[in-house]
Parts: structure tokens; sequence; C-alpha cells
């Protein structure tokens, strides 16, 4: 049970969801937007989060795009990772998102959410991260849009009443060769030891990563690295591993030296794309 | 636009009948069933999200309700365990002995009810996967399997 109460709006379109947010503002109501909602609620019944009032963005048309759009893959930041996942649009986004929590929670999950959570994995964000997915992003200035990689530093930084509304995909992307692996300690239902993903475009190999660090991350330096030519494999590896941009997780899932020896196996399979 | 912001009455579509029931927003739709409406078959377990124990439907679609806001619900269709009388997923478990305490079954029941209905033509990873979604603390995993088997070959 959720110790404490809030308000629940779900407004029709994106200008009622801005007003809402800057009216619950000025109340000191600490709004947040709310798409699945299985952190807010897991994370309110735990008393780790405090909220006044959520907005709900299920009812907004925008958030609830799903399909393409002349040259373009447009996903809805409500969009369910189940729905996503079924729907085989994107598969290397597919694949990843259906091995996100389990089956049925996908259902709930939304792609705006994961991206937006604060758990440190939010593993949907890797191929849109590497397919240099772009944004709609509505506020209170208006809607804007923005490389995913332009507000995204190992968390998405968006304005005060800012919220995704989709995303979009160049649909050329959706068809290229990728990889996908995500590491558990036991379980195959589990927070990931780590995950990789991988996509080849232009004979380079983009890579994003998840679990390595306490963030999702893409890093052109490590790419730079794995796609150097006139050298060993091994030695690719072993040069990017010097640009990881934080020191390896330690925790219960593995030590940072597990990681770094499951992560090096990883990258030898994903540079065979 | 739907809006609460005090305890407020809403109407939800529960096993095809219109219950009203008195809400906070901040109820989860597994308190508003087994609390406002003494529909007890979905259980509270971890209340995380983790186990299926309150698995439900919604729209047709599994849904773990103690990750749902029952206000959540307005709007859609919701099914729980005392929904299905007699469904054949529910024969089939009890034939193949898918339960020992029995805690989970109504979850796992629910959950199984929708993958023999969306995918009457499963096969064993999109099986696994839709049982990776529950636990059952007494194992009875190969039984459970063995119950869901019976159903899509629709030998029940």
């Amino acid at each position: 049970m959720i110790p404490f109460d809030f308000e629940y709006y779900r407004p029709d379109s994106i200008s009622q969801a801005v007003d809402l947010f800057m009216s619950l503002t000025r109340q000191a109501k600490k709004p947040m937007y709310y798409g699945g909602g299985t952190e807010i609620i897991s994370m309110a019944r735990a008393n780790n989060i405090y909220t006044g009032g959520v907005i709900d963005i299920k009812g907004i048309p925008e958030c609830n795009k799903f399909g393409y759009e002349g040259t373009d893959l447009v996903i809805g930041a409500a969009t369910t990772l189940t729905k996503i996942s079924d729907s085989n649009l994107f598969p290397m986004l597919g694949i990843t998102v259906a091995r996100i929590a389990d089956h049925t929670i996908q259902g709930k999950i939304t792609l705006g959410g994961n991206i937006t959570g604060t758990i440190m994995y939010r593993e949907a964000s890797l191929p849109l991260l590497i397919a240099d997915c772009r944004l709609s992003i509505a506020g209170p200035g208006g809607t804007r849009e923005a490389l995913l990689s332009q507000v995204f530093d190992r968390r998405i930084r968006l304005e005060e009443g800012e919220f995704i509304t989709h995303f979009i995909i160049d649909s050329h992307i959706t068809s290229l060769p990728f990889f996908h692996r995500k590491a558990t300690k036991i379980d195959k239902i589990d927070y990931p030891l780590i995950t990789v993903v991988a996509l080849k475009k232009d004979n380079r190999i983009l890579v994003g990563f998840s679990g390595l660090c306490d963030f999702p991350f893409r890093s052109l330096e490590m790419e730079d690295s794995l796609n150097q030519p006139g050298i060993s494999k091994k030695d690719r590896i072993q040069n990017a591993m010097a640009y990881i941009p934080a020191p390896i997780v330690e925790d219960i899932h593995g030590s940072a030296m597990y990681r770094r020896f499951v992560l090096e196996n990883i990258l030898s399979d994903a540079l065979e794309l | 636009m739907i809006q609460i912001r005090d305890i407020s009455t809403i109407e939800l579509d529960i096993n095809g009948e219109k219950r009203k029931v008195t809400v906070r927003a901040a109820d989860t739709l597994l308190h508003t069933l087994r609390e406002q409406l003494g529909l007890t078959g979905a259980k509270a377990g971890c209340e995380n999200g983790d186990c299926g124990a309150c698995t439900v439907l919604v729209d047709g679609w599994p849904i773990k309700s103690c990750l749902m806001l029952a206000v959540e619900a307005v709007g859609h269709s919701v099914t729980t365990i005392e929904g299905l009388k007699n469904a054949p997923t529910q024969k089939a478990f009890f034939e193949n002995w898918g339960f020992q305490c029995g805690y989970c079954t109504s979850g796992f029941i629910m959950n199984c009810h929708a993958l023999a209905t969306i995918h009457p033509g499963a096969d064993d990873d999109t099986i696994a996967d839709w049982l990776q979604s529950n636990i059952c603390r007494c194992t009875s995993y190969e039984e459970i399997a063995n119950a869901v088997k019976q159903v899509l070959k629709k030998d029940i």
C-alpha cells in the first residue's frame, strides 16, 4: 500500500498535461509524469519517492503513436514493451525490451518510462542511443525535437515540466544487422550483469552498454577503438577497455573484475557482426 | 480528462459487471479488488511486481495488479480468477496437480489463461517466456507447464 496520497490526472492532450504540471508545481505538489507507473508505484510503496500528483500520459495521442511516418519509425512514449517486441517493427529494440523484467511486466512498462526511470540499467536506451534516435519533447516552451544523445548524459536531462512524447527512428536503421547479449548472474529474469547491444552501420560497429557502470551509455571513444583498422580483435577490445567512462560496478551480481571478463567475451562475439 | 483529487468513487468493469468503488488515487488495483470488492483470488505476495501472485487480466492481457493503480483501470475490462468460472485452464491445473500450497495458483492460472487465449499455438519457448513471470515457492513448475500444454492441445 502506498503510504501517502496523491492526485491522479489522465489528460487528453499535451497542453493539458503541461498546464497540469505547472499548476501542481506552483502548489508545491512535486508532480511526476506517469507512464506505465511500475517504478513510481514500487518506489512509492517503499517510501523512496514522494509526489503529490501524477500526470498519466497514456491518454495523450502523441504518446501512443506507433508505426511509420514517412521514412521514420515513430514510437510513442506510452507504448508498452510488449507492443514493441510483439510488433517486430524494430527487432534490435524488440529483442532488447523483451529481456527487461518479465513478460507480464513488459505489458505495463512503457518505453518512455524505462528510458526516464531511476533504476540504473534502463536497457531500452541502448538500441535508441546507437540508432541515433530523435525525441519529440513537450514542455512549457512548446514542443522541440532533440537527439537522444543530446539530452542523455548518464540519465535523461529535460527542463522542468518537459516530457518525451515520442521517439523517432530512421527506418533504414531498423533493418541493419545487430547483436544483443544480456548476461545475468543466474536466472534469465534478473537485472543484467552486463547487457551489450551493437549495430553494424556503414561498416562500423556501434555499441551500447548497461550494467557495466552505474548508468547505461554509448561511448564514441570505445567505438573508435573497437573499429580501429589494422590491429587484432583482442587488442581492439583491450584498447576500448581504457575508455570505460566510470568505475565498473561491483555488487552482488558480480565483481568489477568478473564484469570486465564477461564484457571482453561479449565484445569478442559482438565484433563478429 | 480523468482525474481524482481526493477519495473518490470510480466505476470499474470487473468480471463483466460495473462496480462502484471508493478509492484514493494511490490505491493499487490489487488492494481495491481485495479490500473494496472482496475479490481475494488475486493474492498479495511481494507487492513489488516480482512474484505474479496478484496477476489479473486487463483487456485480456495479464497484469500484476500490485503495480497498477485502481484508477488506471477506468475504461478497461478487468478479469479476476473469480470471473473465469471453470475455464479449461482451471480444470487442467486440477487434473495435473499444478499447485501445492495454492498461494500462487490464481496468478498462474490467469497468466496461463491469457497465454492460451492470445497464443493458442504457443511453442515451448513462448510458454517458458510467459511462465517466468510467476513464481511458485513450492516449485510446481513441471506440473504447471503440463497443465498449460494440455490446454493448448485442447485436450481438456
